[in-house]
């Protein structure tokens, strides 16, 4: 007989020490798709490495593709800790930061008011957001120049984000990620309002017994989300093409959950998750160039690390007993 | 007035029941799991690995059944992933089935990667052919309507009949329902909560993969990288829209589906007009409104989202 204890509180080195070891788990897992497609295990992961770590360049852009993995990643981070499951981080960074928070606010009244679920809202409002500005490319914002391209009129070169190296692409969207990181930190650790949204996810029933709106509390949640989430866009946009197309985020919201997790809901914690789930993409990248194996290996490992640290947070949480 | 004779077509009609098929299995499927009391986000990366698998292993030589047996299995495999993170773990069932539809997506993806590295068009096979009614085809409106399906539209619509009848009329039912609604009352009657859910998820789970082999083996030849394009979350949309009834996820599908064959006929022909995109947005509009007005009066399984351990409440 197999019992299941609850712990009083998550051993210390538990809570720290389980997302390296899930992150760690995740690419040993990786193993296994990499043998099965046939490829030079080893090798494989010395490429990973070099493609990331080997040169400034790489590291360079290992921080690029960091950069809009912090702002989702936290636009999911903050969302989670109240327990409004915001799934849209992939559709809002299309609209910028203003109107993503805008386009968060109709899931989370809806969740508030009508009680609407608001994960099925934010899904599928991001394929009404990436068709929208599909639209918007093909129609009015198109680029007369662009040869018949769907994308928009490039930015004027001032309004642009200033690359922080020469000659590399890592740009000062990094700065304002880890900026927000710190800023919502602070928010939810040192504010009535940050105490608000955690006594929210926590208890909703309590909160509201406390005299806390919970309907506002979570709008503004919502809001600051949903922000997070369209300053991924606008960094991508401003520091790194230049112009909107339709293909921005690839994977960004879906990744920026994982980030989240793994960062165990804390802000500051998301910048080094994004920076390990960027690696991953990096690395993967690179040695699939090398090997000819599929670079959909990085959503493999990324989706893997995840499975791990949600498990691993069930290991942290419980003692289980035999006997 | 063009458009309003589009619903006079006996192609029209067909389109909505091709296009509902899919939709159906993974209603069902859904409706199976959150009566339970689990809710399974892993749909829309069932959908993928079950299209996958299901073509894979056709072209690999197996017969059509077997590639639906394939699928069925590979999604009652992700079920199981699921359950056991939700069921005995007790995990946010958000969180856990968002995880099983990014590995389920991009397992099959890159299992697709790895068998066929370097194709442009994917290999086609021989899908399933419409069913030969025999002497009903000849039935006006319904023989040609009904005479385009497949043998898997068919065992879409017998599942339904089949779930409908398992949750209503058998004691497994009777359980199950329990489990969704009062998991204490379901363990104090000496039945395992736990086994209940973990068996509803992996038979929903299945019936989901099988909604995702219908896009590869009948609407369609092949597979594509993409092609499942939202459909999960769409069946998430319409359990809540159907109550978690059978008869009325069978309707939502059905309505679904007519409504996308309407305005793929309606864009040819008002197309010059509208954009495209408006068109192509209109499913996920729709949805969402058909959310808002399901929610307020919706009869949630009570215990949904609720984790159960033996004796803690």
């Amino acid at each position: 007989m197999i019992r299941i204890e609850p712990r009083d509180a998550p051993p210390r080195a538990l809570r720290w020490g389980l997302p390296p070891l899930a992150a760690l788990a995740a690419l040993a897992l990786a193993a296994i798709p990499l043998w099965l497609a046939g490829a030079d295990v080893t090798r494989a992961y010395g490429l990973m490495a070099q493609g990331v770590f080997g040169s400034a360049f790489a590291v360079s852009e290992m921080l690029t593709r960091a950069t809009p993995l912090i702002l989702t990643g936290l636009a999911a981070a903050v969302a989670f800790r109240a327990r409004l499951w915001n799934i849209g981080a992939e559709g809002q960074p299309y609209p910028g930061a203003l109107a993503g928070s805008l386009a968060m606010a109709a899931p989370t009244v809806m969740k508030a008011r009508l009680g609407v679920d608001e994960v099925v809202t934010t899904l599928l409002l991001n394929f009404v957001i990436i068709l929208f500005v599909q639209m918007m490319l093909e129609g009015p914002f198109k680029d007369p120049m662009g040869m018949g391209w769907p994308q928009s009129e490039p930015m004027v070169e001032a309004a642009m984000l200033p690359r922080l190296f020469d000659r590399m692409r890592v740009h000062a969207g990094l700065l304002i990620g880890l900026a927000a990181a710190l800023a919502a930190h602070v928010a939810l650790s040192r504010t009535t309002w940050g105490f608000r949204v955690r006594a929210v996810g926590e208890n909703p029933a309590a909160a509201r017994h406390a005299g806390i709106s919970v309907g506002r509390t979570l709008l503004g949640v919502g809001a600051v989300s949903g922000a997070l989430a369209g300053l991924a866009g606008v960094g991508e946009v401003a520091g790194l093409k230049g112009y909107l197309t339709a293909d921005l985020s690839p994977g960004f919201g879906y990744a920026g959950i994982v980030v989240a997790m793994l960062a165990g809901l804390s802000p500051l914690g998301v910048v080094a998750a994004a920076l390990f789930v960027a690696s991953v993409f990096v690395g993967a990248d690179s040695m699939s160039r090398a090997l000819g194996v599929s670079s959909y290996l990085a959503d493999l490992i990324v989706a893997l690390s995840l499975i791990c640290v949600l498990a691993g947070g069930f290991l942290a949480r419980y003692r289980v007993r035999m006997g | 007035m063009d458009l309003l004779s589009i619903l006079l077509t006996d192609s029209f009609w067909a389109a909505s029941l091709r296009i509902a098929t899919p939709l159906i299995f993974g209603v069902l499927g859904a409706l199976v799991c959150e009566r339970a009391g689990v809710l399974n986000l892993g749909i829309e990366g069932i959908f993928v690995a079950g299209s996958l698998a299901g073509w894979l292993a056709v072209w690999l030589g197996a017969s059509l059944w077997g590639g639906v047996a394939a699928a069925a299995l590979t999604g009652a495999g992700f079920g199981l992933l699921h359950a056991a993170l939700t069921v005995p773990l007790g995990l946010s069932q958000h969180v856990s089935g968002l995880a099983v539809t990014l590995l389920a997506s991009s397992s099959a993806y890159f299992t697709y990667r790895t068998v066929l590295p370097d194709v442009a068009a994917p290999p086609r096979i021989e899908p399933f052919r419409p069913l030969d009614l025999g002497p009903f085809a000849d039935i006006p409106f319904l023989g040609p309507v009904l005479g385009q399906q497949t043998a898997l539209t068919w065992a879409a619509l017998a599942m339904v009949a089949l779930v409908w009848w398992v949750l209503n009329r058998t004691a497994l039912g009777l359980a199950l329902r329990a489990v969704g609604d009062n998991p204490d009352a379901v363990d104090a009657q000496g039945l395992s909560v736990h086994g209940l859910r973990i068996g509803a998820v992996v038979a929903g789970s299945a019936l989901m993969a099988v909604g995702g082999a219908f896009l590869t083996m009948s609407a369609f030849d092949a597979f594509f990288i993409g092609m499942v394009n939202g459909r999960g979350w769409i069946c998430i949309a319409l359990v809540i829209f159907a109550s978690w009834r059978p008869g009325k996820a069978l309707l939502g599908a059905l309505l679904f589906g007519a409504f996308e064959a309407f305005q793929v006929r309606a864009q040819t022909q008002a197309g010059a007009v509208l954009p495209s995109q408006i068109f192509l947005m209109a499913p996920y509009v729709l949805s969402i409104v058909a959310l808002t007005l399901a929610a307020r009066g919706a009869d949630y399984p009570r215990a949904l989202l609720k984790p159960w351990f033996k004796g803690r409440r």
